[in-house]
């Protein structure tokens, strides 16, 4: 049991790590996703199904959801200010 | 041996003092007329043979290379500053007590009267909801307070775009999904949620799964007081439900019914109400006052007094909270 | 102390994963980078307190029924439900301190075309200095 939390520990602190060496947005948020996930088995090893449940439904759904919609929102003010750009050059 | 040194020093001096022999081919220049000293003042930074001080180099180096050179700096710094951070805060934890034992200072009498008497006294099965539903529900009610600010204040950052013609893209959207295709209308909507290609797998699976998800952040909301959840896991399992629906048919399907007023309004109301009924039992509580609530017998759907209807009020506010972030993010609007 | 570490695992892991989420604060120039690190070590304090509360051999704080159908009210059959409580609000409050924070990013884009923190700070000092340029010059005209 305690190798599983020695793993499960490991784990976290390499999705902490690749976070922040991960060169692409979209990846790092990803990895952020996997990372609460790995949280929500760590609360019920922790004997709290409360917090499993919170942590699964909103650190690993709507936190990245929301993260995912503000880059897609980027992408679009991206081309955008592209599309200004070239009206100008012309 | 005195004229000797007298004969070199002579030298000397004149050589030092420019009196010596001169070359014949020296070109003597003519002499410039002598400065007054209200005509011209002489520039020491700009003339010709003035060197450069080491603060003046200082200063130009600083604003050719300082900024990159403070990055660095900063950078070395941080990442000491993280390592001791993390090395103090390790020497630490190697002296907190075991993990796991039962006589830690955090397994105070406060557990004790929580586990021996939350039962009878809140009537709930799960001892975290009749924690912060019952003894701690001030802060929970906070924490609803704080969410629906949170919301305002996204609709105040994001939500100050220019308000689109309704009435203008639901014509659009009718023509697009009656099966005239406006390639056009990208121009018209910068955001691709009101148009959509008729993404048959999205649809299907949506008009499967939505149904089960609300069904099952109604369970989780409703036994908040008997199965592990609550109002918060089970609001945000509901607003999933909506996102997912807006995502498969469209924000104007969801905004048939739930629209920025429906949000308003049903997250404040939702607040008002907690906010009274706490109120009330807090005020017969404090003052040794029957109030009136029964609690009913553990395990039961309606039992635990206030627990069940304070977790569907902040149900409402998380679902429609949650919802109302993903909508202003990727509308500007509610 | 490594020993002592070991039994400790939850609360050193807590502590290595938020002296990375603070690593990340300082050291990421992308906004967003920056908002996961203020995440990494929230979950980090709410790990640590989690890990406070448990106590071993014990079940979750939801009640048990004996044999004979009666609820088991005795404290060393729970774990600690204290914790569970603070960080449950902790949580859902990290999510709008995370939704505000991504609304401003958002804003800082649109204004400046860029998610760099110090890019967008320079184009900011040297919009001050324009704006202080045409302040002195409407005051020289105002002179005249």
């Amino acid at each position: 049991m305690i190798i599983i939390e020695y793993m499960l520990l490991t784990f976290l602190i390499v999705c902490a790590l690749s976070v922040s060496i991960s060169k692409n947005l979209l990846n790092s948020v990803i990895i952020f996703m996997s990372y609460s996930l790995i949280m929500a088995v760590i609360w019920v090893l922790l004997r709290s199904p409360d917090l499993a449940i919170t942590e699964a439904a909103v650190g690993a759904g709507v936190t990245s959801v929301l993260f995912f919609i503000a880059l897609r929102r980027l992408a679009q003010m991206r081309e955008h200010f592209r599309k200004e750009t070239n009206q100008e050059i012309e | 041996m005195n004229d000797e040194i007298k004969i070199i020093w002579l030298k000397f001096f004149n050589w030092v003092m420019g009196n010596g022999p001169r070359p014949e081919n020296e070109i003597i220049p003519p002499e410039l007329p002598p400065d007054l000293p209200f005509t011209r003042t002489p520039d020491k930074k700009h003339s010709r043979f003035h060197e450069i001080t080491i603060s003046e180099r200082l200063i130009q180096w600083l604003s050719l290379h300082g900024l990159h050179v403070f990055a660095n700096f900063y950078n070395i710094l941080s990442i000491i500053v993280c390592l001791l951070i993390i090395a103090l805060m390790l020497m630490t934890v190697a002296d907190l007590p075991p993990f796991g034992d039962f006589h830690n200072p955090a397994n105070n009498e406060v557990v004790e009267r929580y586990i021996k008497a939350g039962a009878r006294e809140t009537g709930a099965e799960n001892i975290v909801a009749g924690m912060i539903l019952d003894y701690r529900a001030f802060d929970t009610f906070g924490e609803s307070a704080v969410l629906f600010t949170g919301a305002i204040t996204v609709l105040m950052i994001l939500g100050t775009s220019v308000k689109k013609d309704k009435s203008e893209l639901k014509r659009l959207h009718l023509k697009t999904h009656s099966g005239f295709e406006d390639r056009n209308f990208l121009a018209f909507a910068p955001s691709l949620h009101i148009y959509r290609d008729d993404d048959a797998i999205l649809r299907g699976v949506a008009s499967l799964s939505i149904p089960v998800i609300i069904i099952m952040g109604c369970v989780v909301i409703i036994s908040g007081h008997l199965t592990p959840g609550g109002g918060f896991s089970g609001g945000a399992i509901l607003s999933t439900a909506l996102i997912l629906c807006a995502n498969a048919y469209g924000f104007i399907k969801v905004h048939e019914f739930f629209s920025e007023r429906t949000f308003i309004v049903s997250s404040s109301s939702a607040l008002s109400i907690y906010a009274l009924a706490k109120g009330y039992s807090f005020l017969t509580g404090a003052n040794h006052i029957n109030s009136g609530i029964p609690i009913g017998t553990i395990g039961d759907i309606f039992s635990a007094g206030l627990i069940l209807p304070l977790n569907i009020c902040v149900g409402i506010v998380v679902a429609g909270t949650l919802y109302g972030f993903y909508a202003l993010f990727s509308e500007g609007e509610i | 102390m490594f020993t002592k570490l070991l039994l400790n695992h939850y609360e050193a892991a807590a502590v290595i994963l938020s002296g990375i989420g603070l690593a990340n604060l300082l050291l990421q120039k992308n906004m967003i980078k920056k908002i996961i690190g203020l995440n990494i070590m929230d979950t980090a304090a709410y790990l640590f307190l989690a890990a406070k509360g448990w106590v071993a051999g014990r079940e979750a704080p939801i009640l048990l029924q004996d044999i004979n159908g009666e609820w088991i009210t005795r404290v060393d059959t729970y774990v600690n439900p204290v914790p569970a409580g603070l960080v449950l609000t902790g949580i859902v409050v990290s999510v709008s301190v995370t939704a505000v924070a991504l609304s401003l990013t958002l804003k800082l884009y649109e204004k400046y075309g860029t998610l760099n923190i110090d890019e967008a700070l320079l184009a900011m000092t040297e919009e001050q200095k324009i704006h202080e340029a045409i302040s002195e010059h409407a005051n020289e005209e105002i002179a005249i």
